[in-house]
């Protein structure tokens, strides 16, 4: 449950917590584009390390910290089936004669897995600022003052404000079924998974008893009844947000300059000059 | 016997649930937790069983340490009984709801036959054996729940919040219920605050607040001492504060049961007459 820690809001005052949610968006979204951009271990290194200011400036880097780790897991997977997958169909690399048998293949495959498995993690890391200095409430007021259907903003406010209560619930149905002699780390793959049938089937069933009641609740307190919503507060773009702004698209323009003109150097080639 | 030794709780949020807690339940007492919400009634009884290990100090279970030993091995004698049936309910019928822990604890088919007829029988649900724990009232779930952990017969018993949520009738059986368990030199462990209920079962009765245990005595000691109750946010159960009100008219303040106060009324007044 480590992975929803990272994209837990917890109410902090920081430069980065005040910024505007749809800049502070923009602005992932153009790490997410470069990330996408570039293959190369080189490139996607420098990219890890542009969120980390702003983890340290918004004072969030043990949860961030903890959902890099409890990405790990996830990261691992995507390391492993990169290199198996490459091993086994090399014809796309560059500086790979098919079968991989030198030594520099095989750095070249890693360093192609390192890559992939970074640019995950980037994504995560990226992300997981947003969501830890945006307050769902933000978020929601963001989302309608970009002229989203107030039905589709609150539906998501609602779904990422009930990720942590959903997570607590988790733990209480884990306990609940350990009291009743559950194992979960017990058996061979197979009977692992369907050792969590006992947590997920309370779980769902639970969540949309909840989501009905919910509607009920406010329903009755006549939720859509007008059709014009007005806000008590309003976003308004402050000085730092236009920086981030400039900040982020100048990042952008790089970052196309570079994909189109600049060849990066992989580790191995670099090494083995 | 359940010995817990300076014990120390702190969650991996930072937050110090319980602060150096020492008691001893032995076997076949009746002990009741009380206190406000948050206090660390449930922090503490999840020790019981090995949901929770310490952080600091110590919990033998009939002499065994809880850290030694894990929560499958402890529930075989540690029966907990959530606060929520929803919580642990999830089998197409009645009847596979029982099944799973039995077989959870291994037991042979034939044994496992006869625990689930006991059972059934035993919380007045077999005619709902083949039906499914969802389509059931509230306090049929919670009778079921019981049920499927009365099932292996632990020597311990906990119930967390038993009464919460239930009616005047429910709550009547249940009270029934747990009496009659006790009787049969179970160890029984209930957390709750309704006094009414604690007034009416008359067992030993610790108060906690802020992780800490106030006092431990009897029902009768505490429900009348309204200072120490005042420390755990209790209002004393009607009864007491009636007699506690007459006390000018030398009325005793130590009445916690309705029976007992109609007979000292009644013979007051018979005297006047
Ligand atoms: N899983 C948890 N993580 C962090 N804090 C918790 C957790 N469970 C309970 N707490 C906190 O520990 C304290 C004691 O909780 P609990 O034992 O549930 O109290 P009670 O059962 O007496 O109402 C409370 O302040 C509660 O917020
Ligand atoms: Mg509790």
């Amino acid at each position: 449950m480590s992975v929803f820690e990272g994209f837990k809001f917890r109410k902090v005052s920081s430069v980065v917590h005040d910024l505007d949610p749809r800049i502070k968006f923009f602005f992932v979204s153009v790490l997410f584009v470069m990330a996408i951009l570039f293959t190369k271990l080189l490139a996607l290194t420098v990219l890890f390390f542009i969120p980390l200011p702003f983890v340290f400036m918004a004072k969030v880097n043990r949860q961030w910290l903890r959902s890099l780790r409890g990405a790990a897991f996830l990261a691992i997977f995507i390391f492993a089936t990169n290199f198996i997958f490459g091993y086994f169909s090399p014809a796309s690399f560059q500086g790979i004669t098919p079968p991989v048998d030198t030594l520099v293949e095989y750095l070249v495959l890693l360093e192609r897995a390192a890559a992939m498995t970074l640019r995950f993690v980037v994504l995560i890391a990226s992300f997981s600022v947003f969501f830890l200095t945006t307050s769902p409430d933000h978020l929601g007021l963001a989302l309608q003052q970009s002229r989203i259907p107030y039905e589709f903003c609150f539906a998501f406010t609602t779904a990422v404000r009930f990720v942590p209560v959903l997570a607590d619930e988790a733990q209480t149905i884990m306990d609940a079924q350990k009291a009743r002699g559950l194992e979960l780390e017990r058996g061979n793959l197979l009977k692992r998974v369907k050792n969590y049938i006992p947590i997920l089937i309370p779980l769902i069933v639970n969540a949309i008893r909840r989501s009905l009641e919910l509607a009920e609740s406010m329903e009755s307190r006549a939720w859509g009844a007008s059709e014009k919503r007005t806000n008590l507060y309003e976003l308004k773009l402050k000085r730092a947000d236009y920086i981030l702004v400039l900040i982020s698209v100048l990042m952008l323009l790089l970052a196309v300059y570079v994909w189109l003109y600049v060849s990066i150097p992989s580790l191995t080639t670099l090494l083995s000059l | 016997m359940i010995e817990v030794k300076d014990l120390y709780y702190t969650y991996p949020t930072g937050l110090e649930a319980l602060k150096g807690i020492s008691l001893t339940v032995n076997d076949g007492e009746f002990l009741a937790v009380m206190g406000q919400n948050g206090a660390g009634k449930t922090t503490l009884v999840k020790h019981f069983n090995g949901l929770l290990k310490p952080t600091k100090g110590e919990i033998l279970v009939d002499g065994v340490s809880t850290r030694d030993v894990s929560v499958a091995q402890l529930a075989r004698n540690v029966g907990f009984v959530f606060q929520n049936p929803d919580h642990q309910l999830f089998s197409e019928t009645v009847e596979e709801e029982i099944v799973f822990a039995l077989r959870n604890f291994g037991f042979e088919k034939a044994v496992i036959e006869k625990q689930v007829d006991w059972a059934l029988n035993l919380l007045d649900v077999t005619q709902y054996r083949k039906t499914s724990p969802f389509m059931l009232s509230g306090g049929e779930r919670k009778r079921v729940a019981l049920a499927s952990i009365l099932a292996w017969d632990p020597q311990v018993i906990i119930l967390d919040e038993p009464t919460i949520g239930q009616d005047h009738q429910q709550k009547e059986k249940l009270q029934q219920f747990i009496l009659q368990l006790n009787a049969q030199k179970k160890t029984v462990i209930v957390v709750t605050h309704d006094v009414e209920f604690v007034a009416e079962c008359s067992p030993r009765v610790i108060l906690m607040s802020q992780g800490k245990i106030v006092v431990d005595g009897t029902a009768k000691k505490i429900l009348t001492n309204p200072k120490v109750l005042a420390q755990a946010s209790i209002v004393p159960p009607q009864i007491t504060q009636i007699f506690l009100e007459l006390a000018d008219l030398g009325l005793p303040t130590d009445v916690i049961d309705v029976h007992e106060a109609t007979k000292i009324l009644l013979n007051r007044l018979r005297k006047r007459s």
